[in-house]
């Protein structure tokens, strides 16, 4: 790195932002912004120490050439390819563990490291380190191609992919302390949410500054995916997070909305992230990387944009599904359940386009590991989104609701869909953005790929048979009108599934660390002497 | 009447007709006629990039 104004700016910028974190971890409110913002100083002074040590200090007159911004900007796609990784094989530890203190409670080791504490860490960073990563770095590539424009605003690009680091880790960290105000998939507090909001509108205006310069014409329908998901979530963060701080310099604070209401607006949002982050986003990578790696054009690209629209129309609506014979207003819940049901024909409609991409070219299934990875990701899309709707009516969801069922269908939705769909975007992506012929090896790809399928089988497997023994224990009643079972009858019950569900989650991290291997192998530029998946078609051999 | 039955009945009635309409209009314009051959130009988008990169 050259020393320049903008060198010196951002070293002006780390210097002052981590003396105010000093400051704050000095004269906080409380103990925990003190902690929290000595964890914040901490980094930005690794930072600005990383930064300064490597930047060129030149005398003037001594100018290097300028880089050139003529191509694409695949540097930061690199860094998020690499991100997305490093979180995901952090989150998946995380998850093993966490299932390993359901099954073991002596594992959790008080207080930072109980399962209260790791249970958000889990799931921020496999949704929002993970896939959040994975949606970045993603659509700066695809919105790139399909637009043939450089990505707008130059660094700003940079300051999207580091802020959002920086944004996890004081989530993490917090979570850790014990920072959270317990609104789900949303804990962290007030201030690393306004943090958050600074990125994600950097993010919207490079995206949305690129889409404005295109060359294309047409805006291809992967780009509508993306942007629904950035402006979705930037509305769905502001008004989930509406909240009074107790004081500017503490990490408490009290949300906007009181009982019911608050209850409605949590599940707006947490709905909402899945069906605009997980699924409006990865759609996006869906709609670009299966015609790619099927070398063939999407399906229908008129269904494409039916689907986008009643996702858009519908998914908004099913978030009170989650609010089943609670406080909330009785035809809320019937909407909620109604949308939740009508969401069948567009998640079908869209599975079915992505599939159909292969109609004639089946074939390519049994010699390419990556697109067989695709279709396993459509798969799991296909029926995740058939069990939710089904899971959202009334008189199922009182068999379901508050038990494993749920962490099951999760899990099929989440390891299937978005980590499937993200690995075999992952394994186009490296060869391309390294300039590799091939990747290191595709054996290798099918070992993933398999590993990952049976864990995510083994894991909805055994969460079906604990949910529905828990749900059925719940409500079990003797002939005098009492509950046949204590809680903690149902708890050990499902003792042995708790176990199995580790091991589900252990084969899905293995799984994940092969990718790793065979990644780092092709970004240094190996290729595995091996033969082709597939098999070779037998030379005919004469007869002796 | 309360804010909450105005907003409420205002969303079951025009809200609802409003938002239908719009709808069912997105999907009759997307299948109009002339934009089967207009759907299949840009399918091809995704296959029309250049590869370059900054080499870096």
């Amino acid at each position: 790195m050259k020393f320049n104004s903008e060198t010196f700016a951002l070293i002006t910028a780390l210097f002052i932002a981590a003396l105010l974190a000093f400051f704050g971890s000095l004269a906080g409110n409380d103990a925990l912004f003190r902690a929290h913002a000595l964890v914040l100083c901490l980094v930005l002074s690794g930072t600005l120490i990383y930064v300064l040590r490597i930047v060129k200090f030149e005398p003037a007159g001594a100018s290097a050439p300028a880089p050139d911004t003529s191509g694409y900007m695949d540097g930061v796609v690199r860094y998020g390819v690499i991100a997305t990784l490093f979180w995901g094989i952090a989150g998946f530890l995380v998850g093993v563990i966490i299932a390993a203190q359901l099954s073991w409670p002596e594992l959790n080791i008080e207080p930072y490291l109980n399962f209260g504490r790791l249970r958000p860490v889990h799931t921020s960073a496999v949704i929002f380190a993970f896939g959040g990563n994975a949606l970045i770095a993603t659509s700066f590539y695809v919105v790139q191609r399909t637009c043939r424009a450089r990505l707008f605003g130059g660094d700003l690009a940079w300051f999207v992919f580091w802020g959002y680091q920086l944004f996890i880790v004081m989530a993490a960290t917090g979570y850790l302390l014990g920072v959270t105000q317990s609104r789900e998939y949303a804990e962290p507090e007030w201030y690393v949410d306004l943090w958050l909001t600074i990125v994600w509108v950097a993010y919207l205006i490079v995206f949305l500054g690129t889409l404005v310069k295109r060359k294309e014409p047409h805006i291809y329908v992967a780009n509508w995916f993306y942007l629904s998901f950035i402006v979705t979530v930037a509305m769905l963060h502001i008004v989930n997070n509406l909240a009074i701080p107790v004081s500017l310099v503490g990490a408490k604070s009290y949300s906007a909305f009181a009982g019911v209401q608050d209850a409605l607006t949590q599940w707006w949002y947490g709905h909402n992230a899945v069906g605009f982050f997980l699924t409006a986003g990865f759609l996006g990578m869906m709609y670009y990387f299966v015609p790619k790696q099927a070398q063939r054009p999407i399906y229908s690209y008129r269904l494409s944009i039916v689907h986008f629209w009643s996702l858009i129309f519908l998914y908004i609506w099913a978030g009170p599904h989650h609010l089943h014979y609670t406080a909330l207003p009785d035809w809320a819940q019937t909407l909620g359940m109604v949308f939740s049901i009508m969401l069948w024909m567009p998640s079908w409609g869209g599975m079915i386009n992505g599939l159909m991409t292969l109609s004639g070219a089946w074939d390519k299934l049994r010699t390419d590991p990556v697109l067989r990875m695709m279709v396993l990701a459509l798969a799991f899309y296909g029926m995740s989104t058939f069990e939710g709707p089904v899971m959202a009516i009334k008189s199922v969801n009182s068999l379901s609701h508050y038990t494993d069922w749920t962490i099951g269908h999760v899990h099929s939705g989440a390891l299937g869909w978005n980590g499937m769909i993200t690995f075999a975007a992952m394994y186009y992506l490296v060869p391309k953005l390294w300039n590799r012929e091939r990747l290191y090896s595709l054996r290798l790809v099918n070992w993933h790929l398999w590993l990952a399928t049976i864990g995510i089988v083994v894991y909805a497997a055994v969460m079906w048979v604990a949910g529905v023994t828990q749900g059925l224990m719940w409500r079990e009643y003797d002939d005098q009108g009492f509950l046949v079972n204590s809680f903690i009858e149902t708890v050990t019950a499902i003792h042995p599934e708790y176990v199995m569900r580790m091991c589900g989650g252990l084969l899905y991290l293995s799984g994940a660390l092969v990718m790793v291997y065979n990644i780092y192998k092709t970004i240094r530029g190996e290729q595995r002497e091996e033969l082709p998946v597939g098999g070779t078609t037998q030379a005919t051999i004469p007869a002796e | 009447m309360t804010t909450y039955e105005t907003l409420r009945h205002a969303a079951d009635s025009w809200g609802l007709i409003y938002l239908t309409v719009l709808f069912v209009g997105i999907v009759l314009f997307t299948f109009r006629p002339g934009s089967k051959d207009y759907a299949a130009r840009i399918a091809q988008i995704p296959f029309k990039e250049d590869d370059t990169h900054d080499k870096k």
